[in-house]
């Protein structure tokens, strides 16, 4: 009896792991996660599967980041947009093997500013591509990373 | 289990900062542990924050974000005794929540 009710345990849970891999357990989490753009290996490519090939320079969008970080494994980036009615900012680490570090979607309420540490394999520009008025528009900023440790 | 999580929002007029921590090894997948062997992606991808049990920030995640991830947001509009939840999922499945009130 109680081994019966073992394996059909463990086949419940098995299956459950299963269905929730497959499934990509995220309905509470409505906006999924775009595996294309994070997954993209080059800036470009990222880009592309953002949905925002092209974006135009923009003056607007403020990134604050240290010109050189110490430790790459915590980069703090702080990134506030003033465009009117901005929709998302995605932040992309170019020379990182996978860039695109993260993207976040405002709604009424938000105000289109968010900070976040990323890791940092090297020097590199740090891109953020904001969404406003249905047009992406792009800065960069570029943080020097010193693997050493004598904040060269 | 995840481990929990710590929120810190304040209120200046009516725009709350908000600061969350979140507990998390956010393994990238290209560090090797101590034997030798690759340690296998773990991050968070999603996180979502909710005012009074409205979405207001919905946010997508690499592996990229630093160890232990600390997020800050800013909300507009937001008043005293608002309910403020902030929740995370991972590539696991696994997920953790926290909320608070605006005081």
């Amino acid at each position: 009896m109680d081994a019966l009710r073992r394996v059909t345990l463990k086949a419940a849970a098995a299956a459950g792991v299963l269905a929730a891999t497959a499934l990509h357990p995220l309905r509470v989490f409505a906006a999924g996660w775009n595996k294309d753009a994070f997954q993209a290996k080059t800036p470009a490519d990222a880009l592309k599967n953002l949905g925002a090939a092209a974006p135009a320079d923009s003056s607007a969008i403020v990134i604050d980041a240290p010109q050189i970080a110490e430790n790459g494994a915590v980069v703090p980036i702080e990134v506030t947009s003033n465009l009117p009615s901005t929709k998302s900012i995605a932040v992309l680490i170019e020379k990182n093997p996978f860039p695109l570090a993260g993207k976040f979607e405002f709604h009424e309420g938000a105000m289109p500013f968010v900070k976040l540490n990323v890791k940092m394999g090297e020097s590199s520009n740090v891109r953020v591509v904001a969404e406003a008025g249905g047009k992406h528009y792009t800065a960069v900023k570029e943080v020097k990373v010193t693997i050493g440790g004598c904040g060269g | 289990m995840a481990d929990p999580m710590k929120m810190r929002a304040t209120l200046k007029g009516d725009t709350a900062e908000v600061r969350v921590l979140m507990n998390h090894p956010m393994e990238t997948g290209q560090r090797k542990g101590p034997d030798g062997k690759v340690v296998p992606m773990h991050f968070i991808q999603n996180v979502e924050v909710k005012l009074n049990g409205k979405t207001v920030i919905e946010g997508q995640t690499s592996q990229a974000v630093s160890r232990n991830p600390v997020f800050s947001f800013r909300l507009k509009g937001a008043k005293a005794g608002d309910k403020l939840e902030i929740s995370w999922l991972d590539n696991k499945g696994d997920k953790n929540q926290t909320e608070t009130a605006l005081a």
